[in-house]
């Protein structure tokens, strides 16, 4: 099978600080690929560059056969229209109301009617639980409204690729669950790719095909739910079963960060 | 020695950001140009900042003129009056006002109440990831969020120019005329004798300039916030709020300068 999104030799750096190194990943068409990795893993670096928000050192990332980095501008917009995000926070433009949040994309990139496109916001609000919403503000919303409406937003276009960035991040368990069983219903009606970059164990293992596991920018393994389970790799199974990095720490290192600082 | 090696290094670096800084604001504010040959700009949004920057400044704004104008009206019938010459009272109060006070004082009341709160809305903005959404969303940031406020400053500026004006004028009518008794037809006639096309224009002229400069720092500032990685969230966002009121307001006064001095 043709992959639709392929990262080869991906390097990344903020400054001088290098914080992915030589990631290769393959996505196939219709996968939910779950990105996860503790806190500063290079997770959410790794999705900027998939959208292509940033741009790599070295490497290099085809999405639907086209390399982002060489792309033109105007085939990048192309390519964005097929492409659906939901940022962390909902990422809603804070002065619009929700349904024009919603519209936005499709007001910008399609000719369609007024009419159309309201039946089409209210279709997606609908799907988000959300109908009856649509004239509030975002700051009127709670943080998993916010989520539901950056996905409802996410979704407008019927994306072919759909990256969701911590979708349970900051949820309560059950809304966390309604927002995962949300995910699996949108790949069951749409077919759509999805990218999850995610920290939330259980909701990685509940609606991942394959997961990638992240440490300190370098990927660590690559594979499905239960043989990310079944993995020898200390650090993962330390991330799985929730226990604390068994460090060796230097005790004259130690001393000398404290008295100098450095 | 080390320690002076270090300050160079320091001015060293800070000279090279600003420069990277100026040269990416001039290239931000020709995509914000560019973008309005793209498509049809988005008047719903243009129709909103002329709201904001135009409708909802002319309270602060009456208020202002009338008391700049009192004020000029009442130092200039002082040393007008020494002169046996407070006839002059009314065309020196109008070229006071058209050519310099009321460009300058606008422009001024702008920045305090719009560049400020436009730098925070969208440093905020870049603080929450909306542009990333945008650029995301194929929706072109330059247009959609940055011309509306440019095109509404460009439309704004000019007409509440010309109410500081005019309001102001009236201010100084109330001193010379309402509070010290001169003649109303020789404040008002002598304002129509005096003051020339050229003394309009280069008031028009000023504003528009002024305009461009007190929307486009602020938003630069704001859209380039994440630069700044040390100083970024809220702390970034009041910093760069602060600068971006002090450069816009630097940078309008000396502008000022400049236009007077080449179309005096």
């Amino acid at each position: 099978m043709t992959s639709i999104i392929s990262i080869d030799n991906l390097d990344a750096h903020y400054d001088d600080r290098q914080v992915l190194f030589d990631v290769n990943l393959q996505v196939n068409p219709g996968e939910i690929m779950v990105i996860m990795g503790g806190s500063g893993s290079g997770k959410s670096t790794l999705l900027k560059h998939l959208l292509a928000l940033k741009k790599p050192t070295q490497g290099k990332i085809q999405i639907d056969g086209h390399d982002i980095g060489s792309i033109s501008s105007k085939e990048l917009k192309e390519l964005r229209k097929k492409m659906g995000v939901a940022f962390q926070g909902g990422a809603l433009l804070s002065s619009l109301t929700v349904g024009d949040n919603v519209r936005l994309p499709l007001e910008h990139n399609t000719n369609l009617d007024t009419q159309t496109i309201d039946i089409m916001v209210r279709l997606k609000l609908e799907l988000m639980n959300l109908a009856g919403f649509e004239n509030l503000m975002p700051a009127e919303l709670s943080g998993g409204m916010l989520k539901r409406a950056g996905l409802a937003r996410a979704v407008i276009m019927d994306p072919r690729i759909l990256c969701f960035d911590e979708p349970s991040a900051g949820l309560d368990p059950v809304t966390s669950v309604e927002l995962d069983e949300l995910i699996l219903k949108l790949r069951e009606a749409m077919n759509m790719t999805m990218i999850i970059v995610t920290h939330e164990l259980e909701s990685a293992f509940k609606i991942a095909d394959r997961i990638m596991v992240l440490f300190d920018g370098k990927v660590a393994m690559v594979g499905t739910p239960d043989e990310i389970r079944n993995s020898d790799d200390k650090r993962i199974q330390n991330l799985i079963n929730r226990k604390s990095r068994d460090e060796e720490v230097d005790g004259d290192a130690y001393l000398k960060r404290l008295v100098t600082g450095d | 020695m080390q320690s002076i090696m270090n300050g160079v290094s320091n001015i060293g670096g800070y000279t090279r950001n600003v420069i990277s800084f100026i040269g990416m604001s001039f290239v931000f504010l020709l995509n914000i140009f560019k973008s309005l040959f793209s498509r049809i700009p988005p008047i719903r949004e243009i129709v909103r900042q002329i709201q904001f920057i135009g409708v909802k400044s002319l309270p602060v704004l009456l208020v202002s003129s009338l008391f700049t104008g009192m004020a000029v009206a009442l130092n200039l019938y002082n040393a007008l009056i020494r002169f046996g010459s407070a006839d002059l009272l009314g065309p020196s109060v109008a070229v006071g006002l058209i050519r310099e006070l009321g460009p300058v004082m606008t422009a001024l009341m702008i920045i305090a109440r719009v560049s400020s709160a436009t730098c925070a809305e969208i440093g905020i903005m870049r603080n929450e990831q909306q542009f990333d959404a945008l650029d995301c969303m194929a929706v072109n940031s330059y247009r959609y969020v940055m011309l509306p406020r440019l095109m509404a400053a460009l439309i704004s500026l000019p007409i509440l120019t010309a109410v500081f004006d005019m309001v102001g004028i009236a201010g100084g009518y109330i001193v010379g005329v309402v509070i010290h008794g001169e003649s109303a037809g020789t404040y008002i006639q002598g304002i129509f004798d005096t003051v020339t096309f050229n003394d309009v224009l280069i008031g028009q002229i000023k504003s528009l300039v002024f305009a461009v400069l007190i929307i486009w720092i602020p938003m630069a500032y704001g859209y380039f916030l994440h630069l700044n990685r040390k100083a970024a969230g809220a702390a970034g966002v009041s910093h760069a709020t602060t600068k971006a009121v002090v450069i816009s307001a630097i940078s309008m006064l000396v502008m000022n300068f400049i236009i007077s001095s080449l179309m005096l």
